[in-house]
């Protein structure tokens, strides 16, 4: 359960075009989220009421800082990015259950966080927990041409494997292509690897495929439009395999049960 | 200074309730707001059986409220008599349940099943705006809430509180209805059906389509509404639609309403209950009123 906390912006940067940084202090949050979590950040404006869900980015304890790494898509982003330094702003988090949810594949010893796009930011942390924990992180990140942004920070805990839309950086095409391009499950690798993944749709199918071809735990990150944040609304479900311990249907809410699942819970493919 | 209320001799410790659909159970709420505090809890409509509800999205903003079209999505009452009900049982509040149906069979048996529990009210959703049976249709048409209220009142134990859809000619019509077949009370108002196109997508923002409007730009419509079926019932007024502040829901209890449900406001700050609790009564000892009851239905 998060916390609904003033919070302050202590930093803001753009890292690409339409990329923003934001370094919010906010100890509750910094002190109890996990990789994969996510918080709510609300509009100061009466005519924009629901929240917007944001991904944590990394966090650190001691200056009880969170970052969000987020895309600007519509008013409460564009307004967010738009935030003087020093501006408090109303945040309900850490919200979800991230990546301490993995149980299938959890002793492999090689990991691969995969990032589209926007679902590059919760990579960070993810991989920077498990470069801690010792395993062998790779990061493969996809973006749409050479306007790419979380590089130099995701070099210092996984080894770094790029795919660009239009081939100007690294591999010419997309997440997967890299995967195969770099060889990162060949060699019998597939068998000692877990993914991790965060981005659109069709990535998130790819890797479910992927996953189920070569029979390899994967653990996915998804989105979908939110009104509560706090699993009381039943807006932002996912459809599932099995009933959903929760819901009693084939329902689980990506708020809370989520947004982190296993491929193999979901009707991704 | 009095903040008590009764809906057909339930007291409630206070006006403010939760609206259905938007506070959950009450467990999902209650690590930010202290439910003892509240007058009632109004639970997430439930059914005889489990609902999937609707494909998302099922909600999408829009200036000044929301679009939803959940699709009455709930884990059936198996679950809730042994999961929710229990929970919200620790608290000291009024329990009120908010029952759905795809027939009037159904309701009937959710009723009658809920007859000897610990609930304290129940309120039937013959409203809902994004399912067809059991919701809208039933709720625009008078006499088949005549028929509905006196089916469950029938075998019901609680006290029944009708909920009215907005999405009518004359809503006075469906309240005198609802009177008719002998309801306890009625609350109003559900969700208004609207529309969002997403002009990316060149699509519909909502799976379903069309999706219910609440928050503040639907305030104004029920606050008329509600003065207009105080003006012509007898029974007591559950008033909802828009409320985020302590002025807002004033508004409706002056306008009739005996007590108000706060819904969409939740998703925009989880603790406002508290908030709007608190600026009742902060606005009581402003005005130098002794009594809750001498401000409801003042304005005429």
């Amino acid at each position: 359960m998060g916390r609904y906390v003033l919070a302050t912006l202590m930093e803001r940067t753009q890292l690409a075009e339409g990329i923003f940084s934001a370094v919010l202090r906010a100890e509750e949050i910094a002190s109890a989220a996990k990789p994969g979590q996510f918080v709510c950040v609300y509009s100061d404006d009466g005519a924009h009421l629901l929240p917007r869900p944001i991904s944590i980015c990394n966090t650190d304890v001691k200056s009880g800082t969170v970052r969000l790494v987020y895309r600007v898509v519509g008013f409460g982003t564009e307004e967010l990015s738009r935030k003087e330094v020093g501006a408090k702003i109303r945040v309900l988090g850490p919200i979800g259950t991230g990546y301490e949810k993995v149980s299938e594949g959890k002793d492999r010893p090689i990991r691969i966080v995969i990032g589209g796009g926007i679902g590059i930011p919760p990579m960070l942390l993810l991989a920077r927990k498990w470069c801690e924990e010792c395993y062998e992180v790779h990061a493969v990140m996809g973006y749409r041409n050479k306007d790419t942004f979380l590089i130099d920070e995701l070099s210092g805990y996984a080894v770094c494997h790029i795919a660009t839309d239009d081939g100007s950086v690294g591999t010419h095409g997309t997440v997967l292509d890299a995967i195969e391009s770099e060889g990162l499950l060949a060699d019998g690798r597939d068998g000692k690897t877990l993914l991790a993944a965060c981005g659109p749709m069709p990535m998130l199918r790819g890797i479910a495929r992927l996953a189920g071809e070569r029979n390899i735990p994967a653990y996915v990150s998804l989105e979908e439009r939110m009104a509560c944040g706090v699993g009381a609304c039943l807006g932002c479900i996912t459809k599932t395999r099995e009933v959903d311990g929760h819901s009693h249907v084939h329902n689980a809410r990506i708020c809370t049960e989520g947004p982190v699942f296993n491929v193999n819970e979901l009707c991704l493919v | 200074m009095n903040t008590s209320v009764s809906i057909a001799g339930v007291v409630l410790k206070n006006p403010v309730m939760t609206a259905s659909g938007t506070f959950g159970s009450g467990m999902e709420y209650s690590e930010f707001a202290d439910l003892n505090r509240l007058g009632g809890v109004v639970t997430k409509g439930v059914a005889v059986t489990p609902w999937e509800g609707n494909p998302t999205p099922r909600v999408a903003e829009t200036t000044g409220g929301m679009l939803n079209a959940i699709g009455l999505q709930n884990p059936g009452l198996d679950v809730f008599l042994e999961r929710d009900l229990p929970f919200l049982q620790k608290y000291d509040t009024t329990i009120v349940v908010n029952v759905c149906g795809h027939s009037e069979e159904e309701y009937v048996e959710a009723v009658a099943r809920l007859a000897d529990t610990p609930a304290d009210l129940l309120e039937i959703n013959i409203s809902c705006p994004n399912v067809r049976e059991g919701g809208i249709a039933f709720g625009t048409n008078a006499s088949k809430i005549c028929e509905i209220t006196k089916a469950v009142k029938a075998v019901a134990k609680q006290p029944i509180i009708m909920k009215l859809s907005p999405n009518v000619t004359d809503i006075t019509e469906m309240a005198l209805a609802a009177q008719d077949g002998g309801a306890d009370a009625v609350s109003l108002i559900n969700t208004i059906t609207g529309m969002k196109i997403d002009i990316n997508r060149r699509t519909f923002a909502l799976a379903n389509k069309t999706g219910g409007l609440s928050g503040p730009a639907i305030k104004p419509v029920a606050v008329r509404m509600v003065w207009q079926v105080a003006q012509k019932v007898s029974i007591p007024i559950v008033g909802m639609g828009g409320i985020a502040t302590a002025e807002d829901a004033l508004e409706f209890l002056m306008a009739g309403a005996t007590a108000v449900s706060v819904g969409t406001a939740n998703f925009n700050n989880p603790g406002v209950t508290m908030e709007i609790v608190d600026g009742i009564e902060a606005y009581m000892r402003r005005n130098k009123i002794e009594d809750i009851r001498d401000i409801i239905g003042c304005v005429r």
